[in-house]
C-alpha cells in the first residue's frame, strides 16, 4: 500500500516538475536572447539546457512507465532510494579530483607566474575562486549531499521523501557549481571569499537548497525509528545554517535583470563582517558540522561500536553550533572593525577549542576496545586521521585568533596552511574514508576493489598534506617576521618584494605536496572505479586480520 | 541527568530541532552584527569622502572582476611597520561607499589601500602589461589585455543608480551625467570639467593609460588605483581627537 502511494506521488510530482521546467525553458531561453553580455547569455544557455533535458528526460520517463505500468511498484521505487547516491559518490570523486588539480596549478602560478599565461581566463585571480569553489562546494557539497541522503534514510529506515525532488537537489547542485566555475573564469564574481556566484546563481542555489532541506525533513518525517539519530542533528544543522547564511551575506540589487554584475546590500564595515560571519561559518557549517554528521555515522559504522558518548554528542552538538556563529570578526582582528567586536569574537573562537575538542573525543573514543582496526583497515585508519587532523586544526584555529598572534599570522601563508590542515586533513581525508565506505555499499560488492591501494592512498596524502602545512607555516611565519623587521638604524629591514622571493623555495614544496595530493586522489579514483566495475584485486590481507578469533577480540573489547 | 533526558524532545520531533537550531546560530550573528548599523561609533565622520567617480567605479569592478582580492588587501593595521609601509592605518569611513568592502585577507602581494599617487601612470601601465618589467621578482599575473579591451561605460548609469539603491548618494545629476563624466575624466580639455571636478572633488583627470584614442579598461583600472587612500584629509583627522 505505501508503495502504490510513493508511485503515485511520484508522477503527481512529475506532472509539476515538468511544467515548471517547460516553463523555466522557456523562460531562459527569453533570457539568453535578452542578455546584456555574451558571458550572461552563456549561463542562460545552461539554465536552458538544464530545463529542456529535464523535460526531456520527464517524458522519456511518463512513456517508459506507461508501457510497463507495473514497473513503478518493484525495485527502485520501494525501500531505499539509491541511485541519486551512487550519482553522488561518482560527481565526488569527480570534483574532487578537478579540485585538486586546479589547486595545484594555482599552486604551481604563484612559484612559476609565467603560468599564468597573462590571459584574462588563466590568471590566478579568477582561478582561486574556482579552485576554493570546487573543492568546497563541488567535492565537499556533492559528498555532504551524497552521505546526507545514504545517513538519512538508513537511520531512518525510510525512503528518501519527495519522488524525484532528491534527483532535482542533485542535479540543480551540479548545475550551480558549473554556473559558478564557468562564471569565475569568464569575470562573473562578487569578490565575497566562497560567495563569488552572482545574484542570479544565488538565487538557483537558494531554490536548490530549500529542495534538499524539504526532502531531508520529510524523510525524518517518515522515519521508522522514535529518535532522530545524531548525525542527522549535524546534516540538518548545516543545512538550516547555511541557508540563513547565503541568503544573509548574498543581499544584493542587480544592476538590471538581464546583467550579471550585482551591487552588495552593505559597504565597508558592516559588509566584511557579514561576509566573515558567512565565510566563517562556512568552515564551521558546511566543512564542520556537515563533516562531523559523517564522524557520527561512519566511525561507527565502520569500527562496530556504538558511539562513545551520548551525552556528549550533545553537549558538543549544541555547544559547537552555538560558539560557531561568533567567530567570524576573528578575519577582521586589527582592522577598522569597532574593537569590541573583535574581542567578541576572539573570545568565542577560544571557547570553540572546547566543543571542537570535545566532538573530536567523542569521534576517536568511539574507537575504544577497536583501536586494533587501524592495523588492518585503511578504510578506519583514514577515518581516524581525519578527526586527529581535526583536532589539530581546531586547535591551531583558536591559538590564531588570539590577537597578538593573529597580529603576525594574518595576511601571510599561515592561514593558507591552516585552511589546509583542516581542508586536505580533516574533510578530505572523512570524505576519502567515507567514499571508500558508500562506494561498495551502494554497488552491492562485497568488499573494496584494494584495500592495498587504500593504504597507499593514506599514507600518499599525508605525505602531501605533511609537505603542504608545513610549508606554509615556515614561509607564512617567515614573511610575517620580515614584513616587521627593523634594521639597527631603525628602517624596515626588507621591502615587500624582498618578502615574495624570501617565499618561492616554500611555494615549490607546497605545490609538491599538492601533486603528491593530487596522485592520492587519482589512487582513490581507480580504486573507486574498479570496485564500481565489480572487480576485486587479488591481495594479501593486512597483517594482524586473520590473528584474532571474532570471541577473542569481543572479550578484549569488554 | 534529567537535563540531558529532555534532551529527547529534540530528538523526537524535527520541527522542534529546525527552530532550536535556527535560535542557536542566529544569537551570535544578531548580537555582533546589527549593532554595526546603529552605533554611530562605528564610522568615523570624517572630512573628503565622496562616491566613486564613474571611471572609478568602472575601475574597481575590473579590479573585482580579475580577482584582485585574492592576493591585495585594502587595509592598513595600526602597526608601526604597516604605517611606514603603507600609510596611516585604515578608517572604517574609507570604504564606507564600498559595495562590496575589499578589505581583502591574503597579502600574496602589497596592501592597496593607501596606494593612490604613488607610482606614475606608466609604471602602471607598464607593471599591468608585464609586473616583471617593472619588479622583476614579482610573481603576480600580467595583465596586457586590459590595454586592449575598450571599456564598457553605456550602462555606467544603471550602475550608479544599483549603487543608490544601496546607500550610496549619488544624485540625480551623477546619474545623468554618467557616461559623459567617465570621458570627461581622461580628458582635461572636456568642456565639462569644472562641473565634473564639482561632482567629485579630489578626481585625477588625465588620460591614464598613454593612449588617449582609446577610452581602455586600463584608464579605468589606473583611475581606481590612483585614487586609492587619497579622499580623507588626514591632517584635519590628526589635529581634532574629537573626529576619532
Amino acid at each position: 500500500m505505501n508503495s502504490t502511494l510513493t508511485a503515485n506521488r511520484d508522477s503527481g510530482g512529475a506532472w509539476i516538475m515538468g511544467v515548471l521546467f517547460a516553463l523555466g525553458s522557456i523562460v531562459s531561453l527569453l533570457w539568453m536572447a535578452k542578455a546584456a553580455s555574451p558571458e550572461l547569455a552563456f549561463h542562460a544557455f545552461l539554465f536552458f539546457a538544464f530545463f529542456t533535458l529535464g523535460c526531456f528526460v520527464l517524458v522519456k520517463r511518463h512513456y517508459d512507465m506507461a508501457e510497463s505500468p507495473a514497473v513503478p511498484v518493484t525495485g527502485d521505487d520501494v525501500g531505499y532510494m539509491d541511485g541519486v547516491i551512487r550519482a553522488g559518490a561518482i560527481a565526488s570523486t569527480f570534483w574532487g579530483v578537478v579540485g585538486f588539480i586546479v589547486g595545484l596549478v594555482i599552486a604551481l602560478q604563484l612559484a612559476f607566474p609565467v603560468l599564468n599565461f597573462d590571459l584574462p581566463w588563466t590568471n590566478f585571480g579568477r582561478l582561486r575562486p574556482l579552485h576554493t569553489s570546487a573543492v568546497i562546494f563541488a567535492f565537499g557539497g556533492n559528498v555532504l549531499i551524497m552521505t546526507s541522503f545514504h545517513v538519512v534514510q538508513r537511520t531512518c529506515k525510510a525512503r528518501l521523501a519527495g519522488g524525484l525532488a532528491p534527483w532535482f537537489v542533485f542535479w540543480g547542485y551540479q548545475l550551480f557549481i558549473v554556473l559558478a566555475a564557468t562564471g569565475y573564469v569568464l569575470g562573473i564574481t562578487q569578490s565575497k571569499e566562497y560567495a563569488e556566484p552572482e545574484w542570479y546563481v544565488d538565487l538557483w542555489l537558494t531554490i536548490v537548497w530549500v529542495a534538499y532541506l524539504l526532502v531531508f525533513l520529510g524523510t525524518l518525517w517518515k522515519r521508522r525509528e522514535p529518535h532522530i539519530y545524531v548525525a542527522n542533528w549535524f546534516y540538518l544543522a548545516f543545512i538550516i545554517t547555511i541557508a540563513m547564511l547565503h541568503i544573509v551575506n548574498n543581499l544584493s540589487l542587480p544592476v538590471s535583470l538581464t546583467g550579471a554584475k550585482s551591487y552588495s546590500a552593505f559597504s565597508g564595515v558592516q559588509d566584511a563582517l557579514t561576509q566573515w560571519w558567512y565565510g566563517h561559518n562556512a568552515v564551521g557549517f558546511f566543512l564542520t558540522a556537515g563533516f562531523l554528521a559523517i564522524m557520527y555515522y561512519y566511525i561507527p559504522k565502520r569500527a562496530e561500536r556504538p558511539v562513545y558518548s551520548y551525552r556528549l554528542s550533545i553537549i558538543h552538538f549544541w555547544s559547537l553550533i552555538f560558539l560557531y556563529i561568533w567567530a567570524g570578526p576573528h578575519h577582521l582582528h586589527y582592522t577598522a572593525l569597532p574593537d569590541w567586536a573583535q574581542t567578541l569574537g576572539m573570545t568565542f573562537s577560544i571557547m570553540l577549542w572546547m566543543p571542537s575538542w570535545g566532538g573530536m573525543i567523542n569521534g576517536l573514543m568511539t574507537l575504544s576496545g577497536a583501536w586494533d582496526k587501524l592495523r588492518t583497515d585503511p578504510v578506519l585508519r583514514m577515518l581516524v586521521t581525519s578527526v586527529a587532523f581535526y583536532g589539530m586544526s581546531t586547535f591551531e584555529g583558536p591559538v590564531m585568533s588570539i590577537k597578538a598572534v593573529n597580529g603576525l599570522s594574518h595576511y601571510t601563508d599561515w592561514t593558507i596552511g591552516h585552511v589546509h590542515s583542516g581542508a586536505l586533513g580533516w574533510v578530505g581525508m572523512v570524505s576519502f574514508g567515507a567514499l571508500y565506505c558508500v562506494v561498495p555499499i551502494m554497488w552491492n560488492r562485497e568488499r573494496l576493489y584494494s584495500l592495498r591501494l587504500v593504504g597507499w592512498h593514506f599514507w600518499i596524502s599525508t605525505i602531501g598534506i605533511v609537505l603542504y602545512i608545513t610549508s606554509m607555516w615556515v614561509s607564512g611565519i617567515l614573511q610575517g617576521l620580515m614584513w616587521r623587521a627593523y634594521d639597527s638604524l631603525g628602517f624596515l629591514e626588507y621591502s615587500f618584494v624582498e618578502t615574495v622571493e624570501a617565499m618561492h623555495p616554500f611555494y615549490v614544496i607546497r605545490a609538491l605536496g599538492g601533486a603528491v595530493f593530487v596522485a592520492g586522489s587519482l589512487v582513490m579514483a581507480y580504486n573507486l572505479y574498479r570496485t564500481m566495475r565489480g572487480d576485486l584485486r587479488d591481495e594479501a590481507p593486512f597483517v594482524g586480520a586473520p590473528v584474532r578469533a571474532p570471541q577473542a577480540a569481543v572479550a578484549a573489547g569488554e | 541527568m534529567s537535563l540531558l533526558n529532555k534532551h529527547s524532545v529534540f530528538e523526537k520531533n524535527s520541527i522542534v530541532l529546525c527552530v532550536g537550531i535556527l535560535i542557536t546560530v542566529a544569537i551570535g550573528g544578531l548580537v555582533e552584527i546589527a549593532p554595526l548599523f546603529y552605533l554611530e561609533s562605528t564610522i568615523e565622520k570624517v572630512k573628503g569622502m565622496r562616491p566613486y567617480t564613474p571611471l572609478e567605479l568602472a575601475g574597481r569592478n575590473i579590479y573585482i572582476r580579475e580577482g584582485c582580492y585574492n592576493c591585495h588587501s585594502q587595509m592598513v593595521r595600526p602597526f608601526r611597520d604597516e604605517a611606514e609601509r603603507y600609510g596611516h592605518y585604515s578608517l572604517a569611513a574609507e570604504s564606507m561607499y564600498d559595495h562590496p568592502f575589499q578589505w581583502g585577507s591574503k597579502r600574496t602581494g602589497p596592501d592597496l589601500a593607501r596606494v593612490g599617487a604613488r607610482y606614475s601612470d606608466d609604471w602602471h601601465v607598464a607593471h599591468m602589461n608585464n609586473p616583471r618589467s617593472v619588479v622583476p621578482e614579482s610573481i603576480m599575473p600580467g595583465y596586457p589585455f586590459l590595454a586592449e579591451h575598450p571599456l564598457k561605460i553605456e550602462d555606467l548609469a544603471g550602475h550608479l543608480i544599483a549603487n543608490r539603491g544601496v546607500g550610496v548618494p549619488y544624485s540625480d545629476e551623477m546619474i545623468e551625467k554618467a557616461v559623459e563624466d567617465a570621458r570627461t575624466q581622461v580628458n582635461p580639455d572636456a568642456d565639462d570639467f569644472d562641473a565634473f571636478m564639482e561632482r567629485y572633488p579630489k578626481a585625477q583627470v588625465r588620460d591614464f593609460d598613454g593612449n588617449p584614442e582609446k577610452l581602455s579598461e586600463l584608464d579605468a583600472l589606473i583611475a581606481y588605483l590612483q585614487m586609492l587612500g587619497t579622499l580623507v584629509d588626514f591632517d584635519l583627522y590628526a589635529k581634532d581627537p574629537a573626529l576619532r
